[in-house]
């Protein structure tokens, strides 16, 4: 919503400056977002060039005679521009004028050794455009003497509130003074629109078909006006606010607009055929509109039509066949209501902005509707002549105000701030609100512009920004009687802990889209329809994510085509396996990607890092598993993965036989080329959310620490087994042979080759052994071996290898 | 001098010679050996003392007793020399070009994103003024994202959230990505009783995409519920939070009116700062106002939709976006890298592992 000064000054009685009207506008939730005030301008006059010549000194540069206007001999001033020239009016500032363009303050000065005693600006100069190919070149009538900035109409500040949607009595300047004047910041001036009596009947009848879509409609015909271009004040206050003057009629129109937040439209009478039905749009009908656009439009949306068919759409833009133009003679003034929500509905649907639906679909003040026509009248009478006829009045059945129960408790109860009752309902009154009775509960009516105002914490809002927001003083928040206690749940103390314990393994956060292309989440096992956007933002963000791993994998290759090869990224985020709130599962993934190992990527003189592989994500899926409070001791590793793992490289751990934890493994080759990425490339998925609660516990006393005083000794054995073996099966088999004695068992050496036999291997394994009641003998690491063979032998087919 | 004395002499002189030219371990072990081993010179002579007649032992035993001593201190002395050479040699051997480069440690090569730092600065804050952290779905009902929070059908404010829908399932119901993080203000209100001090933070979406929009972005929002919670106090959090969050020992921050359905009233909220440095905001000086956030008193029929009556409690809410907030504090100047994955950018503006942000060790210290 923008206005000029002056135009609010046409409503408002003040001396507040225009920075105080700004702050003021601010502060009582008229948002000012810009003004554009060149009240800087006011010292440069319009003067006239009257010889120019040479520099002696300089090619460039002229010597010129200036006339200023104010009956002084004219005054010499050097001058560049190569549009100088005897004759040329323009813009002139005097020693001592600040020029804002080059941000200098004149003085008289010598320029190559000639005297210059001002300056001719260019538009540059004066920080009107950026136009500095020469000096500003005003038409010969431009009046020497004067202010150039009157004459260029720059003298009048421009202001710009951004409106909130629940504010329509301040798409008006009328409003916009009514509540500068309700904070103390000057009178609200009697505007107060006289009826005009009219000849006759209006002769054009309306009917409404669809009176809920049309709460009332009021038209009025003007006889015998002369249609030209309107006035200079008019066009100029228009060009201000950025609206381009088309005729007095439809200036008029906009004017009532701004000024009143009342939207007018005007139909040359004599194009109308017969009467106006106001009704649903018939399905499919066109109509061409004042843009010059031909609109289709379907039953949801209100128009008003003639015999001739749709003449406009109602509340949004009129229509090209009816509209008035320089012929126009008689003409009709609608002011209509129109119901918000279809309009809002209509507008977006055509996607067409406009004043009027930029009002309506907020609610205009219906009390203001005939009111409109007569000030609109008013207008047309000045500026256009004519002889107007009665006003038509249809549908309007009168505002009945809201009345809310107002407690006057109720401000200090919501906002703290102790305001006498009287000053509350000072302040509603000059917002137009209508208290009735005394005591502690009052009666307000609300006023017919204010369609916002619904219960008893609207009239706080009231109260509370023309009080002053300032005036509230903070006051701290009752603090809690003791130390907080866990305030984080288990999910989330374990994504923080998954992140930081990912990060810790050299990994870097990365925060990746929700939606991911169609393509990549089929390939997750994703890309179902409840999943997919109906208007993405773009196609390739179209499909809610079934994996963390689509996203990161793209980005790795990102990184990866920028010339950075071994990167290593995680995510703890969201994955969706359907649109239901429980459907949102809580995941931790990484991909690492090129060399881009624990202990570091690339080349070294210690050792160059490998590529990485299977391994190496299982190491960061158990990593983030144990982050999460996972029995890390109690994991079952499964060879294979969802498909969108390598089928020999990738495995799935499980606590249980139902619960899947998670995933891991190097990528299916189909699964990279689908995703356009390529290199060594791993990753894991695991499911915090999926990773049992733990238990709630009576003490946090960790059981005691039992040390054995004999000293642990290690013993090797080498199995020779066949090839379809797993290590894991073999690594149990040797732990369960003794649990009291044997503390762990690790495999040290895996060993191929054609001694052993085609499908054979040799698992070499390094068995701990704890005593605890006495150091072992000879006799008993035999017995204790022979069960760890014997074990084996059973679980594997393993034999010691000889 | 009679002649054994100058045997003993000559001995004694030729093992000395002998020790001191001794280079190495092996050598010096031989010569004493050679001298003091079972058959060895200095043993040999030691022997034939039983031999001797009590008067010639009482003349020659101390003679050759000295000379053993001598020998096995002179053969110790020269051991321990050699040993000093041969450790020093090791060294020599042994050293190495210490400036040669270690890979780093993984820690120190990780990053967490500025987001999840942010996110656990806010939680750390207002953890320590008696806030939990709530979370919720990212997709939504129409309810919960719009009507319980007082959008009413058709409402030009709908039109401002550019929404992101799904298709419509049978029943026609249409799911949607949630525009803000208040939903959750009524799932909260729908399982838990007042009093309610939450903050959500979370991904939010909206169809929207320049250089300060994203079509994701991360809000947190906060919810104060139960039988006094006025406007007041929620002043008072807010300029608490701003303090704690960027770090200074005071802000000014610009209340004004505004407008949320799902509060009443609505006031946004700039905060005062310094944006004269290119690149760079300070904030607490400076005459620059940025907005940073919305807040207000829940609304009456915000209160309905999560079944308490409005009469009985009340409350406020705020949210902010944490990108925003992040991007202000740390000086980050484009959103969409937030979400590009770029490892420079990750390395250059994200956090290192270790980094946890306490109120006690500072929040960014």
């Amino acid at each position: 919503m923008k206005f000029t000064l002056s135009w609010l000054k046409d409503h408002l009685e003040t001396v507040a400056t225009l920075d105080e009207i700004v702050e003021r506008l601010t502060s009582i939730g008229l948002e000012v977002e810009h003004v554009d005030d060149k009240s800087g301008l006011k010292p440069f006059v319009i003067a006239k060039v009257l010889t120019t010549v040479q520099h002696p000194d300089a090619d460039r540069l002229r010597v010129l005679t200036v006339d200023t206007g104010d009956g002084k001999p004219p005054v010499q001033v050097v001058c560049g521009a190569p549009n100088a020239r005897a004759g040329l009016i323009g813009a002139f500032a005097a020693p001592g004028t600040y020029v804002p363009g080059i941000d200098v303050t004149l003085a008289v000065g010598k320029i190559r050794g000639v005297e210059s005693h001002g300056m001719m600006c260019s538009e540059r100069e004066l920080e009107l455009s950026d136009e500095h190919n020469g000096i500003i070149d005003l038409p010969a009538d431009a009046p020497v003497g004067t202010s150039f900035a009157s004459y260029a109409h720059l003298d009048d500040p421009v202001i710009e509130i951004n409106l909130t949607p629940n504010r329509p009595d301040a798409t008006s300047i009328h409003g916009i003074a009514r509540d500068l004047a309700a904070s103390g910041l000057g009178t609200l001036k009697n505007t107060t629109v006289e009826a005009i009596p009219g000849k006759g009947e209006t002769p054009v009848k309306v009917k409404i078909e669809a009176p809920e879509l049309c709460p009332g409609f009021a038209l009025r015909l003007v006889r015998g006006v002369k249609n030209g271009p309107s006035p200079k004040w008019l066009q100029q206050r228009l060009i201000a606010i950025g609206l381009r003057p088309i005729s007095a009629l439809v200036d008029i129109t906009n004017y009532v607009t701004f000024d009143r937040g009342r939207p007018l439209h005007v139909f040359d009478a004599r194009k109308v055929a017969g009467n106006l039905v106001v009704r649903r749009a018939r399905d499919g009908e066109k109509v061409l509109a004042l843009d010059g656009r031909e609109y289709t439009l379907t039953p949801d949306m209100c128009a008003i039509s003639d015999d001739n068919g749709v003449e406009s759409i109602a509340g949004v833009m009129g229509g090209e066949h009816s509209g008035c133009d320089e012929n126009t003679t008689d003409v009709l003034i609608e002011s209509a209501l129109w119901d918000p929500i279809t309009t809002a509905r209509t507008g977006r649907t055509l996607g067409i902005i406009t004043d009027a639906r930029y009002r309506f679909e907020r609610g205009v003040d219906p009390e203001f509707m005939v009111p409109g026509v007569e000030l609109a009248t008013r207008l047309v009478l000045d500026l256009c002549g004519g002889e107007p006829a009665g006003t038509e009045v249809v549908g309007y059945a009168g505002h009945q105000p809201k009345i809310v129960s107002f407690p006057l408790s109720e401000v200090k109860r919501l906002t703290g701030i102790e305001v006498p009752g009287a000053t509350s309902l000072d302040i509603l009154s000059r917002l137009g609100f209508k208290p009735k009775g005394s005591g502690d509960v009052v009666d307000v009516a609300v006023p017919s512009w204010r369609p916002d105002v619904d219960g008893k914490a609207d009239l706080v809002e009231e109260v509370m920004r023309i009080h002053g927001v300032d005036n509230i003083a903070p006051q701290p928040l009752g603090a809690h009687d003791a130390v907080n206690s866990k305030i984080l749940t288990t999910l989330q103390v374990r994504t923080r802990t998954a992140k930081r314990a990912l990060a810790v393994r050299g990994m870097m956060e990365a925060v990746t889209w929700s939606f991911i292309p169609a393509r990549h989440a089929e390939l997750f096992g994703g890309g179902q329809t409840s999943l997919k956007l109906a208007n993405p933002i773009a196609a390739d963000m179209s499909d809610m994510r079934p994996s963390l791993l689509p996203g990161l994998i793209a980005a790795a290759q990102r990184n990866a085509d920028k010339g950075i090869g071994d990167v290593a990224l995680f995510e703890v985020s969201g994955t969706y396996e359907g649109d239901g709130a429980d459907q949102q599962r809580r995941v931790a993934a990484g991909v690492r990607r090129g060399t881009a190992k624990l202990d570091g990527s690339g080349r070294s003189w210690a050792g160059n890092a490998g590529p990485v592989g299977v391994f190496d994500a299982k190491a960061d899926a158990i990593a983030a598993l144990e982050a999460c409070g996972a029995p890390v001791d109690r994991l079952q590793i499964e060879a294979g993965g969802p498909a969108w793992y390598h089928p020999g490289r990738s495995g799935t751990i499980k606590l249980g036989p139902k619960t899947v934890l998670g995933t891991f493994g190097e990528f299916h080759p189909r699964t990279l080329e689908g995703l356009d990425a390529s290199g060594p490339l791993c990753g894991f998925e695991v499911f915090v959310d999926a990773v049992p609660e733990p238990k709630a516990k009576p003490t946090k006393t960790k059981p005691k620490l039992e040390l054995s005083a004999f000293q642990a000794v290690k013993r090797d054995f080498a199995f020779v087994v066949e090839k379809t073996v797993e290590a894991g099966t073999l690594v149990r088999a040797a732990l369960a042979a003794d649990k009291k004695l044997i503390t762990g068992v690790s495999v040290f050496d895996i060993f191929e080759g054609a001694s052993l036999g085609a499908d054979k291997k040799s698992i070499a394994i390094e068995v701990s052994i704890q005593p605890v009641e006495k150091t072992l003998t000879d006799e008993d690491f035999e017995a204790l071996a022979k069960r760890i063979v014997e074990n084996v032998g059973k679980q594997t087919g393993g034999v010691l290898r000889g | 001098m009679n002649d054994a004395t100058t045997g003993l002499e000559t001995l004694e002189n030729s093992l000395l010679a002998e020790i001191a030219s001794a280079t190495d371990e092996p050598a010096i072990e031989a010569v004493r050996v050679a001298a003091l081993g079972k058959k060895g010179s200095i043993s040999e002579i030691l022997k034939t003392l039983g031999a001797m007649s009590a008067e010639e032992r009482q003349v020659k035993g101390p003679a050759i007793n000295g000379l053993k001593n001598r020998v096995t201190e002179a053969l110790a002395a020269r051991k321990a020399e050699l040993r000093d050479v041969a450790i020093t040699a090791r060294l020599v051997a042994e050293k190495v070009d210490v400036t040669l480069p270690v890979r780093q440690s993984p820690a120190e090569r990780g990053r967490i994103h500025p987001i999840s730092q942010v996110i656990d600065e806010i939680a750390a804050i207002f953890g320590d003024l008696g806030f939990a952290i709530a979370e919720g779905p990212d997709i939504e009902t129409d309810y919960y994202n719009f009507t319980a929070l007082n959008f009413p059908e058709g409402h030009p404010a709908r039109e401002m959230h550019d929404t992101f829908f799904f298709q419509p399932d049978e029943k026609g119901e249409r799911k949607l990505l949630r525009t803000h993080t208040s939903p959750v203000q009524i799932r909260t209100m729908e399982k838990q009783k007042p009093p309610i001090r939450i903050v959500i933070p979370g991904k939010t979406y909206r169809q929207d995409s320049d250089a300060t929009h994203s079509p994701m972005f991360h809000q947190v929002e906060g919810l104060v519920i139960d039988k006094s919670a006025n406007v007041a106090n929620m002043k008072w959090v807010l300029e608490e939070f701003c303090k704690a969050f960027f770090e200074v020992p005071s802000v000014k921050m610009r209340f004004r009116p505004s407008f949320f359905p799902f509060t009443e009233p609505s006031l946004e909220v700039d905060i005062q700062c310094d944006r004269s440095r290119p690149g760079e905001v300070r904030f607490g000086e400076g005459s620059d106002w940025m907005e940073i956030l919305g807040c207000g008193m829940v609304h009456p029929n915000v209160l309905r939709a999560g079944g308490l009556d409005p009469n009985e409690y009340q409350g406020f809410a705020w949210g902010m976006g944490i990108d925003r907030i992040a991007m202000l504090k740390y000086g980050m100047p484009d959103l969409r890298a937030f979400f590009d994955a770029d490892v420079r950018w990750l390395s250059h503006y994200g956090f290192r592992p270790l980094d946890m942000p306490t109120l006690f060790g500072g929040l960014s210290a």
